[in-house]
Parts: structure tokens; C-alpha cells; sequence
């Protein structure tokens, strides 16, 4: 219980406090415009934590985080322009009901989802962490092996439709990760005799390239001046709060649930998690045939689904340092930067740290009634900011944060090439987020299959002696044959339903 | 002062390079030195980290910095490695050695219920069974292997006897040990501190001539064995080659004030850092000294080139 006060302690103070508002209003901001996506927020975010102490740092990331997933569906709403991929499943739905004249209810019901939705993730990461963390202790490079191989499986088969492709992202993380000297034997790898890539690759820079530069390359090329301003009235958020609650309570749950198992999956976080409950709240429910008009339903269950996947995604990023989704990939590496290195240890050591870790979760999604209330009110504004001056902000903001990462020009050459890698994926259909597991998840792999190694002198058989191992092992290996299988299945099935 | 252009240095801000990330040990160290360091030359002291490259990245920046003072770093113990390896040129004689500010000796640790007493124990079970014990605590050729590798040696057993487990640090090395994947984890006794306290492991013996403060119940070598063999991880403040003689005096004056100021000591004491004071030509020596034993050790396990 000790450590429970004293995390309310450190989350208590002026500073943490500060930090939350100002990363809420840069949450909401970044969420609510078209193109902006929340794991942009977060890596612009990440210069600026630099200059902060460990705790207000990442209740800044995890504050801004939470606001961005929510304010996403403002515009969704208003213009039926989703403001994070988080919301595109359900812009169709909320704008029709704009349409009908019910944007205070769907902007309403947003609001209020999203924060239920956001403290049961918070739930299920409090209870679950710790215990995990108890289990992942006798955790030796074996099952750390098995669990990262899993977590890119995961990236490869949760992050889009086309396998193939997803493949082809997550190999190219996988080469960058290569470069270096950062590898187990120490050895430099495709550095070509430069001394700036002896030091590899660095993740936060190649992020910020990725996810902002390829937009603002997007924008250019575009000539979209205006994304257009909405002319509804909004109403009263609050009304009918109560009825909402008692009335779709079984969705909210499905969706809070689910949102919180796509969110612990590696590679899947938000985004995938709203297109799952949408799906899911079409198929149960008893009239599908509304969908799609303006139904509130399939709002409610995807929009619960898309928070709840935030506090998820901790789960593994904290107890194994396996990020759950792109934002807690970059949250990684700012732990590491403040010494709170992710792991179970970081349990042992600082418990009052992972409980001051809960309670920003909760302020955060307390904090959400209030100012997304004034955010939906305040969206003409925020919608009417013209293009060509936020841009070049943006593009100010992405160059002194790459620089900032390692003080060194190198980190801007590394962030420029990725914007233009990031744009060619995209514009290609091949998805971004395989390539950052691969990049986190590849040094982890080697580090671990080669340690695994040494241990069992090389014997391959090493990976299956340890019994979670044998049974992590068993389970990633299912994964990768089950395509192979499901087309025997059917034949083997087939004659059988015939007979 | 009229005369000669170094009179008035400083006369504005100095850069000190760290070659580590920041929120490390080495980062936290030289962002003490650099708050006192400030206050005794009235400029301000901005601490920059390089990361990367195992040093690499940063230790070749100071080296290439213009010498006139405004440009210092602090160096690892790694510049005293990195070039038997062949990953880079620089060793001492690119430097300018100002003052060596900290030691922290290497730490043999096991996990608590281990049935090791002492290290005697511990290098008999070696002994015995070659290649049984596996070990970790840093990257493959980093620092704890090498004082592993070398206490061994000067105790008649084959250094390869105990293979070395790479890890991304003593933190990592140091869960393996708690998770059984390893038997011994070599690091410093402030880097294992958690996990002694927390009696998951406890530490056998160190490398050193003086028992830690720290930890006053964790013998040294000497007394267990009789061997002479020492071994630490030390960061000392460096200028790049050729720094005028007066701006050296000034800054070797300074880190000798701030080496007995209590506010140095203090906040090494709290981390759990070991101090050590070498200035000038000492520290070259000490420098020299390190390259030498490092030299000898990683031939002997085959990690130089």
C-alpha cells in the first residue's frame, strides 16, 4: 500500500499536473485535425520530454495519447474526415447521424465511451501488468525469443489484409535494425566505414519520418488548401447520458473487451481495434440493417474500443518492453531514455513508478470529460487552422526533434529519408506499422535467439526444453502454418458435410 | 588581460560531449561535474550526449573538436578497448587526459540461493565443469566480460571455461540471472544494488583493493584468493589532443576542486558510484595502465585484432 501513496505522491505535483493539461490541449489539437495521427502526437511529443522529468514525461505521452484517439472523432463526425485512422470505421456512421441533426449525440456518446472505454483498458492494465510481471521474472532469452518472434507474427497477420505485404514492411525494419554495431557480437554492420552508422539507425527520428514527413510530403503534393469548416450547432453533450449507458451497455462491454485484447496484441493497436468492434456490433446486433444510416450502436462499441486498446497496449510494452501498438513503441524508448528501463524488473524496482504509471492513466481519462467537451465546442477553430501554416510548423517541429534525439545532424539525414520511405509505402498500400516492430522487435530477436544460443551451445532444441518456452514456441509456429492449413481443413471438412 | 589570446578563457559557454545516452550512469556523472564545473569558471557547461556505436559514435567527436577549450567530454573505459577491436583508431594519445573522476570495480554475482559461499567455490565449480557456468552483464568484449575473463586467467583457469552470455547491459544480464538462464552476473556493485537489496542475488566477491562503501560485507579478491587482478569501469573528463598547456591547468585545477567538493561526493555516494581521482599526467598513466591490461585480457579471449 506504500507504494500506492507515494505514486500519488509523485503524480500529485504542479509539474506532472501541468504536463498532462498541456499534452491534453496538444492531444486534442493534433487528433482533431485530419492527417494527424495520434503516434505522430507522440513522436513530435518526444523532443519536448527531454527536457522533462521521468514521471511528467510520460504522463504527458500517455495523456496525449488518450486525447488524440477520442478527438479523431470530432471530424469524423463533423466532416466525415476521420482525425486518426482510430476513427475511420465509424465516420460514415457518425457523420449520417450529423446528417440527421444528431451530432451532439454522436459527439456525446464519443466522449463519454471513449473515457469508459479508456478506464477499463486502465483496469485490465493495472490488474494484468503486475501479474504478468510476476511470470515474465523467470523469463530467460528462450521465451523472450519466442514471445518477440510471436509479437512480429502478430504485426505481420493483425496489420492489414495482405500478408505479403505486411511481409515486405516488416523485413525492411528488420534490415534497418541490422545497421550497426549494436549487436550481440558487436560487430559493425552495413555501416560502410561511417562512424554515424556504427551508432545505427535511430528509432525515434526514423518514427518521426514515417509518420509526420511522409504527411507533409502527402499535403504537398495534394492541393487540398482547406479540409472545409462545419457549420452544425452542437447542442448539449450530456444529454442523454444515462439512457446511452443502460441502453447499449452490452456493446460498450464487447467493445471494451475487445479493444483491450487488440490493444495487448503487438502490432494492432487502436485503429484495428475500432474496425474489430464495428465489426463485431454489425454482426450481434439484433437490427444490422440500420447500420451505416446514422445508428448509434456499432458508435458506441468501436469508439469504447478504440480507447480501451490504449491502456492494453501497455501491458506487454511495460512488463516486456513489447511495444502493443505503434504509440507504446516510441513510449519505449522514452523509458529507456529516463532509466525505467521496461521489464519485470522495472516491477521489483520501482513499484511506486508503475503505480504512478495507473494513476495518470485514470486523471488522464477522468480529464477527458471536460476538455473534449471544450475541444468538440472549440472545433470550428480548431478545424478552420489553414494548411500552409500548420505544415511548416509541423515540419519545424519534426527537424529540431530529430536533432534533439543525439544532438547530431545525422538524426534529420535519417528522419528526411524515412519521410520519403514512409510516402512510398503508403502510396504503394504497403503498411507502416510492421516496419517499426520490426525495427524494435529485430535487435530483440537476435539478441535473444543468438544469447539462447551460446546457452544451449548450440543446440537448436534448447528453444523447446524450457516448458513456457516449448509452449510459446508451439503457439508461434501454429501461427505461421494456419494459412498453410486452413485449405486442408476445408477439403478434409468438405466431403464429411457432403456425406 | 592583454597578452596572449587564452588569457580571458572562458569567455563563453564549453561543451561537454557525453559518448552515452542520456539518464545513464555516465550521463548522470557528467551532468554533476558539469553543474560544478560551471560555477567554478562562470560559464555555462552544456552537457550533449552522442549516443552510439558502443561509444564509438561519441568518443570520436570530442577527439575531432577543435582544442581550445570550449569543446571537453567525458571518457569510458571503453576508449581503452574499442581500438584492440579494431573499431576505431583512438586511444590515449588522441586525447588530452584532464582528470579521472570515478572507478567502479567489477562485482561477481550469483543468484541468492546458489550453493556458492565464496568465489573459491564459485571458480571450482568452474574448474570442474568447463563450459557449464555461463556468464553475463554487458555485450560480448565489453567491460564485466573482460574482468570476468581476466580474474580467471590470473586464477589459473581457462577464461573460456565460463562462456560469456552477450547482453544489452548489466540490467538485462542481471534478470537472466534471476530467471536461471545464466549462474553468474558480472557487473559493478551499484549496477546490482536493486537486486541485492531486493535478495534475489548476492555478490561474491570484487575487484578491487578496498571493499566497496556500499557494500562492506562483499570481500575482495585479494583477501579471498591471494590474486592482484583489479578491474573497472572508470570515466574520467578528456579534452581533444593539443590543448593549450594554461587552459589545461585551469580546467585540471577545476576538477581537482570539484572532486573534493561535498557536493560531488555527495551525489556519488547517493548513486552508489565509486570515486577516484587521477589528474594530469596520473591519470595518463592510469589510462595507459587500463589500455595495457585491457590489451593483454582480450587477446587472451581472442577479442582482439
Amino acid at each position: 500500500m506504500g507504494s500506492v501513496v507515494q505514486a500519488m505522491e509523485l503524480v500529485m505535483r504542479p509539474d506532472v499536473l501541468v504536463a498532462i493539461i498541456l499534452a491534453s490541449a496538444f492531444g486534442l489539437f493534433v487528433g482533431a485535425i485530419p492527417g494527424l495521427t495520434a503516434t505522430m502526437a507522440i513522436a513530435l511529443l518526444v523532443p519536448v520530454t527531454f527536457f522533462m522529468d521521468p514521471l511528467p514525461a510520460i504522463g504527458a505521452m500517455i495523456a496525449c495519447s488518450a486525447m488524440a484517439i477520442f478527438a479523431g472523432d470530432i471530424p469524423a463526425a463533423l466532416l466525415r474526415i476521420p482525425g486518426t485512422p482510430a476513427s475511420a470505421a465509424y465516420a460514415d456512421e457518425a457523420y449520417a447521424m450529423t446528417k440527421n441533426g444528431q451530432a451532439d449525440l454522436s459527439l456525446g456518446s464519443n466522449l463519454l465511451f471513449s473515457a469508459i472505454g479508456g478506464l477499463f483498458g486502465t483496469a485490465v492494465l493495472i490488474v494484468a501488468a503486475p501479474t504478468l510481471a510476476e511470470i515474465a521474472l523467470q523469463f530467460s532469452s528462450f521465451e523472450f525469443f519466442w514471445l518477440c518472434l510471436l509479437g512480429l507474427t502478430c504485426g505481420v497477420f493483425i496489420g492489414g489484409n495482405n500478408p505479403i505485404k505486411g511481409l515486405i514492411s516488416l523485413f525492411l525494419g528488420l534490415l534497418v535494425a541490422c545497421v550497426g554495431l549494436n549487436n550481440p557480437a558487436g560487430v559493425p554492420r552495413f555501416t560502410f566505414g561511417n562512424v554515424d552508422l556504427m551508432g545505427g539507425i535511430d528509432f525515434i527520428p526514423a518514427m518521426i519520418g514515417l509518420f509526420a514527413i511522409s504527411e507533409i510530403i502527402r499535403y504537398l503534393i495534394s492541393d487540398i488548401s482547406a479540409v472545409g469548416t462545419p457549420q452544425e450547432v452542437i447542442g448539449n453533450l450530456f444529454k442523454g447520458w444515462g439512457t446511452m449507458i443502460r441502453k447499449y451497455w452490452r456493446q460498450q462491454l464487447r467493445g471494451n473487451i475487445t479493444g483491450t485484447i487488440v490493444g495487448i496484441l503487438p502490432g494492432a493497436g487502436a485503429d484495428i481495434a475500432a474496425w474489430v468492434s464495428y465489426a463485431i456490433s454489425k454482426r450481434f446486433s439484433k437490427t444490422p440493417e440500420k447500420f451505416g444510416k446514422g445508428h448509434l450502436e456499432g458508435i458506441v462499441e468501436s469508439t469504447s474500443s478504440n480507447n480501451a486498446a490504449l491502456g492494453g497496449a501497455w501491458v506487454p510494452a511495460l512488463v516486456f518492453g513489447i511495444p502493443g501498438d505503434s504509440i507504446t513503441a516510441i513510449v519505449i524508448g522514452v523509458l529507456f531514455m529516463k532509466n525505467m528501463n521496461p521489464g519485470p524488473t522495472l516491477f521489483l524496482n520501482h513499484p511506486e513508478q508503475i503505480y504512478a504509471v495507473f494513476v495518470i492513466f485514470i486523471i488522464a481519462n477522468l480529464l477527458m470529460v471536460p476538455l473534449g467537451w471544450a475541444a468538440i465546442k472549440g472545433s470550428k477553430q480548431i478545424l478552420r487552422v489553414p494548411r500552409h501554416i500548420l505544415m511548416p510548423c509541423i515540419l519545424m517541429f519534426c527537424i529540431v526533434g530529430s536533432f534533439a534525439i543525439n544532438n547530431a545532424i545525422f538524426g534529420i539525414v535519417i528522419m528526411l529519408a524515412f519521410g520519403v520511405v514512409g510516402f512510398l509505402m503508403e502510396e504503394n498500400d504497403i503498411p507502416v506499422a510492421p516496419a517499426i516492430l520490426g525495427i524494435v522487435l529485430g535487435p530483440m530477436v537476435e539478441q535473444a535467439f543468438v544469447t539462447s544460443m551460446i546457452k544451449s551451445d548450440g543446440a537448436a532444441l534448447g528453444f523447446f526444453e524450457r516448458p513456457i518456452a516449448a509452449g510459446l514456441g508451439v503457439v508461434t509456429i501454429f501461427v505461421w502454418i494456419s494459412p498453410f492449413l486452413v485449405p486442408f481443413i476445408k477439403r478434409a471438412l468438405r466431403p464429411a458435410a457432403q456425406a | 588581460m592583454p597578452g596572449t589570446a587564452w588569457a580571458a578563457w572562458p569567455e563563453r559557454p564549453i561543451t561537454l560531449y557525453v559518448p552515452w545516452a542520456a539518464g545513464g550512469g555516465t550521463d548522470a556523472t557528467a551532468r554533476v561535474i558539469g553543474t560544478l564545473l560551471e560555477k567554478k569558471l562562470g560559464q555555462p557547461v552544456n552537457v550533449v550526449n552522442r549516443d552510439g556505436g558502443s561509444g564509438v559514435v561519441g568518443h570520436t567527436a570530442i577527439a575531432q573538436a577543435a582544442p581550445d577549450g570550449y569543446t571537453i567530454g567525458i571518457a569510458t573505459v571503453e576508449i581503452a578497448m574499442m581500438h584492440w577491436q579494431g573499431l576505431t583508431k583512438l586511444s590515449f594519445a588522441d586525447y588530452t587526459p584532464l582528470a579521472l573522476m570515478n572507478l567502479d570495480p567489477a562485482a561477481i554475482q550469483v543468484k541468492a540461493d546458489a550453493p556458492y559461499k565464496t568465489i573459491k567455490d564459485l571458480v571450482a565449480d568452474i574448474k570442474k565443469n568447463p563450459g557449464k557456468l555461463k556468464a553475463s552483464g554487458t555485450g560480448q568484449g565489453g567491460i564485466w566480460h573482460l574482468a570476468l575473463a581476466g580474474m580467471l586467467t590470473d586464477l589459473g583457469v581457462d577464461p573460456t571455461a565460463s562462456p560469456w552470455v552477450p547482453s544489452k547491459g548489466a540490467a538485462p544480464g542481471l534478470q537472466d540471472l534471476v530467471a536461471g538462464g545464466v549462474a553468474i552476473a558480472a557487473c559493478s556493485l551499484p549496477e546490482a544494488r536493486s537486486l541485492i537489496d531486493a535478495k534475489r542475488v548476492k555478490s561474491l566477491v570484487i575487484m578491487d583493493t578496498n571493499k566497496s562503501t556500499l557494500f562492506p560485507d562483499v570481500p575482495t579478491l585479494k583477501a579471498e584468493t591471494g590474486s592482484d587482478w583489479t578491474m573497472g569501469a572508470w570515466r574520467g573528463i578528456v579534452a581533444p589532443k593539443g590543448l593549450p598547456a594554461d587552459i589545461t591547468k585551469k580546467l585540471i585545477d577545476a576538477l581537482d576542486s570539484i572532486y573534493k567538493d561535498k557536493e560531488y561526493t555527495g551525489f556519488m555516494g547517493k548513486q552508489g558510484y565509486g570515486i577516484r581521482y587521477a589528474g594530469g599526467d596520473d591519470f595518463l598513466k592510469f589510462w595507459q595502465d587500463s589500455d595495457k591490461s585491457m590489451g593483454v585480457v582480450m587477446k587472451k579471449v581472442g577479442l582482439a585484432k
